[in-house]
């Protein structure tokens, strides 16, 4: 066995002891890779359990289009990797730090400025090996992309917080990275912005990403960033269709880069202008969705994903995130409690639950169940995502 | 297809007639009249699905037109503790479908409706017995479709889709149907509605639609799907290519996915298929190679023209003996004719066939079908190799005679001894099929103890009393047991080296 076989054996050993122990002592544990994302989901304070020293990618063949990695591989590693091969991790995960792990991005489920073409990270999930609650060792899934061999459990780990299992190892598909990429900025009103994304999102043209910064006021003109890829003649076809349309200038290939990367970490000044008594919240909404303009929150907001993800800011208070989870409920879809002020009370609630959306409500008792099926002794329950 | 004698013991015949009275009887009165079938030449219809091998009679069939009776029919069989078979099209080829003795098969094929289409979000809400290609067909004129495209989509169900998770010649650039559906609203074994997923890009809570999508029916009844609608490219065009080694065949394969290209389809047949095929749909494929590759590529013009241009490179590198690119649509679908229709072709050489679906590495593809022509020498049997080659998934048809009972034994031990080698290579057992009845032994070979008990866990938190479909997909523990006992020789597991993942 190589070394690092037996490290990652001697790791395993030591996961199952914590979870025993913390079965047996009735404790909580909080599971954590680079810790660049602890602020996400509900306040806890419970003993954490680091995957970082489990760490490695396991099995990578370009050709096959799977990378395989232990949970606590930084994901700068997983993504270096890819690059080399001129491949990506289609839904480009944001880091929000220089310690992400692959295993957090997965806990945390969340996706970057491609997931309205590429997918969700849940949709490149192939495989996962975790431990459940009783300390064993269980692998769901597989390498292949296509396998109907039993419940699709290793895409209940994506967004999981870390509340249903630990995840040890995953497998995830990627994709070649496209041949050639072409970002364009026009101005136009945040309506007209939502009408034309949609307009071009259902024709054969090659537009992967969108994002639209303005003021939330009805007539207020914003900036519409959006990112063709694809094929090169495909690109520069729609290139010249789309800029002809909407009157956009091309933006240089650096700036580009870098407005994508600065939207998908918020190191936006919209979002780190974020004040210590104001919360940054996010609506999820189907793409019918027109402009919403919310009294009491900041006038600035961001739209991406076709403006299926919005981000508004405003007071970190249990009412107000009431009212945008009303609002987003209204709509068909949910509002989180993204980031706090650092004079927010923390033990502010963060999540839409199953039970506060009507036809959901039924699902809370499955959602228990499930929980309770893999992890009797609640070694998970830091409820950090209920 | 052939008519087999299942290993469960001959249940108790009143028994059986009381509870079939008892269950009418309470079912009638919110059914319409000719909703409900319990006559012997009502329901023999309903006997197996497209597994022909595996029949067995239901005590009802109830034919629910609205949610609410689903909700009903559930509720009456909650209390009355009888087990429910969800049934779309019954074009599944795992069994998914076979009905319990002592229970009821629920048929979804009345709910029918489209009930939306939105253009705008490119969404669709559709009923659950709605058939697959009816969707894009409903769609067309708005240049939209719907992409997953299982080779049944004539006749299966979107309700069945979603419970098997199916895919199709396109999932290598479009997905299954877990990548394509959005929204599902279903009813409880308790008789309560629930939606999974949202229009949303996510949903609060777990990620349960993704347990839902391919879980053969066996967590709740859907009465509902919102599914995703993708523009319809403006051309498309196939490459066929040929090769006089199959080992050069399935390393074309990865070639292809190595350079950067995810081509809109991506399959291969063997020599035997293509042989058989040419025969029935005059093609004019190349029948001295030992492989054919279609390499389809789809978008716009430019698009197109500049992956044609690479796959040919590629496929040229890969010694392909033979290239032709399709200059027209109708070009195209001669083609593609002989992939569609190898099944039909099989049908023609052989009294039966048994379709197997295992999926494995890419990398593995010459490897497992080297070791099929190997079996196919030890159990005395053709075998024709047509499969989904872009995604790994396998498609071997087992040529056999049904009428001979030694021959189906025979077709049975080469199919299952196929699935564990896809297991040994690092793949699965089904790839889009299913588990169903067909394949819950070979589940035993490819998971172990504890996962076989967390499917079971997550059975349980949606159907505690395990009265959907519960005879399907995961295996009992004594089931395992039972089969290993069959299959274990000189004292030793088969294949004690697996890694089971």
């Amino acid at each position: 066995m190589s070394n690092s076989a037996t490290n990652h054996t001697m790791q395993i050993d030591l996961f199952k002891e914590q979870i025993l122990q913390a079965a047996k002592t009735n404790t909580h544990l909080s599971i954590e890779g680079g810790g660049t994302k602890s602020w996400y989901g509900n306040k806890n304070n419970f003993t954490k359990l680091s995957t970082r020293q489990y760490a490695g990618i396991l099995e990578y063949q370009p050709e096959e289009l799977v990378i395989t990695a232990c949970a606590g591989t930084p994901l700068k590693e997983i993504e270096a990797a890819l690059a080399a091969k001129n491949q990506m991790l289609p839904f480009e995960p944001p880091h929000f730090g220089d310690t992400a792990t692959f295993g957090g991005a997965i806990g945390a489920g969340l996706a970057g400025p491609a997931r309205i073409s590429a997918g969700n990270l849940r949709d490149f999930v192939l495989g996962a090996r975790i431990m459940d609650g009783k300390g064993q060792d269980l692998s769901f899934g597989g390498k292949v992309m296509k396998n109907v061999a039993g419940y699709d459990i290793s895409r209940l780990l994506p967004g999981s917080l870390g509340t249903l299992s630990l995840l040890l190892e995953a497998s995830v598909k990627v994709l070649p990275r496209p041949e050639a990429m072409t970002t364009l900025r026009c101005h136009t009103t945040q309506a007209n912005a939502l009408k034309v994304l949609n307009e071009w999102a259902g024709q054969p043209l090659s537009l992967t990403a969108s994002a639209w910064i303005g003021e939330s006021s009805v007539d207020s003109v914003g900036e519409l960033t959006f990112r063709l890829s694809g094929a090169v003649a495909a690109v520069e076809a729609a290139t010249n269709l789309m800029s002809a349309l909407v009157n956009a200038k091309t933006l240089e290939p650096h700036e580009a880069e870098v407005f994508w990367a600065n939207l998908r970490e918020q190191k936006m000044s919209f979002f780190e202008t974020l004040q210590e008594n104001e919360g940054l919240y996010r609506l999820a909404l189907p793409a019918a969705c027109g402009p919403l303009n919310i009294g009491q929150m900041h006038k600035d907001i961001v739209l991406e994903w076709h403006g299926q993800q919005r981000w508004l800011k405003g007071p970190g208070d249990a009412a107000t995130f009431k009212a945008l989870k009303e609002i987003a409920t209204a709509h068909g879809g949910h509002a989180t409690c993204f980031r706090l002020g650092t004079a927010v009370d923390p033990s502010l609630q963060r999540f839409t639950l199953l039970s506060e959306q009507a036809h959901s409500k039924g699902l809370e008792l499955v959602q228990s169940r499930l929980r309770a099926a893999f992890d009797p002794a609640g070694v998970f329950a830091t409820n950090r995502l209920s | 297809m052939i008519h087999m004698n299942m290993v469960t013991p001959p249940p108790d015949l009143a028994a059986i007639t009381a509870l079939q009275s008892k269950l009418v009887a309470a079912l009638r009165p919110i059914l319409p009249e000719h909703a409900l079938l319990w006559e012997p030449e009502d329901t023999i219809p309903y006997e197996c699905d497209g597994l022909a091998a595996y029949r067995r009679m239901p005590l009802a069939v109830a034919l629910p037109e609205t949610e609410e009776h689903v909700s009903e029919i559930l509720k009456i069989c909650f209390a009355m503790q009888i087990p429910v078979v969800p049934r779309g099209s019954g074009t599944g080829l795992s069994g998914g479908a076979m009905p319990i003795a002592q229970g009821l098969v629920l048929s979804l094929a009345k709910l029918k409706k489209i009930l939306s289409i939105d253009p705008f979000t490119r969404t669709a809400v559709v009923q659950p017995g709605v058939r697959n290609l009816a969707i894009s067909e409903a769609v067309a004129h708005l240049g939209l479709y719907y992409a997953p495209d299982p080779s049944s989509q004539i006749a299966c169900s979107i309700g069945g889709n979603v419970n098997e998770n199916s895919g199709g010649v396109h999932c290598l650039k479009y997905g299954l149907t877990l990548h394509n559906v959005l929204k599902v609203r279903a009813v409880l074994m308790n008789g309560e509605v629930v939606e999974f997923g949202s229009l949303a890009p996510d949903a609060p809570g777990l990620d349960l639609l993704a347990v839902l999508i391919g879980s053969e029916g066996m967590l709740a009844v859907v009465t509902e799907v919102t599914v995703k609608l993708v523009a319809k490219p403006k051309l498309a065009r196939v490459i066929m290519a040929s090769f006089d080694d199959i080992e050069k065949g399935g390393n074309a394969v990865a070639a292809i996915i190595a350079a950067g290209i995810i081509p809109a389809g991506l399959e291969m047949m063997d020599k035997a298929t293509t042989r058989a095929v040419e025969e029935f749909v005059h093609a004019g494929y190349d029948l001295e190679a030992e492989a054919i590759l279609l390499c389809e590529s789809d978008g716009t013009p430019e698009e197109v023209a500049e992956e044609i241009a690479r796959m040919t490179a590629v496929l040229e590198q890969s010694g392909a003996s033979g290239i032709q690119v399709s200059n027209s649509e109708s070009e195209r679908l001669k083609f593609w004719s002989g992939r569609k229709n190898a099944f039909p072709a099989a049908g023609r050489i052989a009294a039966d066939y048994y379709c197997m679906d295992g999926t494995i590495p890419r990398r593995h593809i010459a490897t497992l079908l080297k070791r099929i022509q190997v079996m196919e020498k030890k159990y005395g049997l053709g075998c024709l190799n047509v499969f989904h080659a872009g995604d790994g998934n396998m498609h071997p048809l087992i040529l056999f005679n049904g009428a001979d009972q030694d021959e189906w034994h025979r077709a049975e031990d080469f199919g299952t001894e196929i699935l564990e080698a896809c297991v040994e290579l690092g793949g699965t057992i089904t790839g889009e099929h299913g588990v169903g009845i067909e394949k819950i032994n070979s589940m035993c070979v490819q998971f172990g103890e504890g996962e076989r008990e967390a499917f079971w866990g997550v059975k349980s938190a949606f159907d505690p009393q395990k009265l959907l479909n519960p005879d399907k997909a995961i295996p009992t523990l004594s089931r395992c047991a039972e089969y290993g006992r069959m299959r274990i020789s000189g004292g030793k597991l088969p294949h004690p080296e697996l890694e089971r993942f």
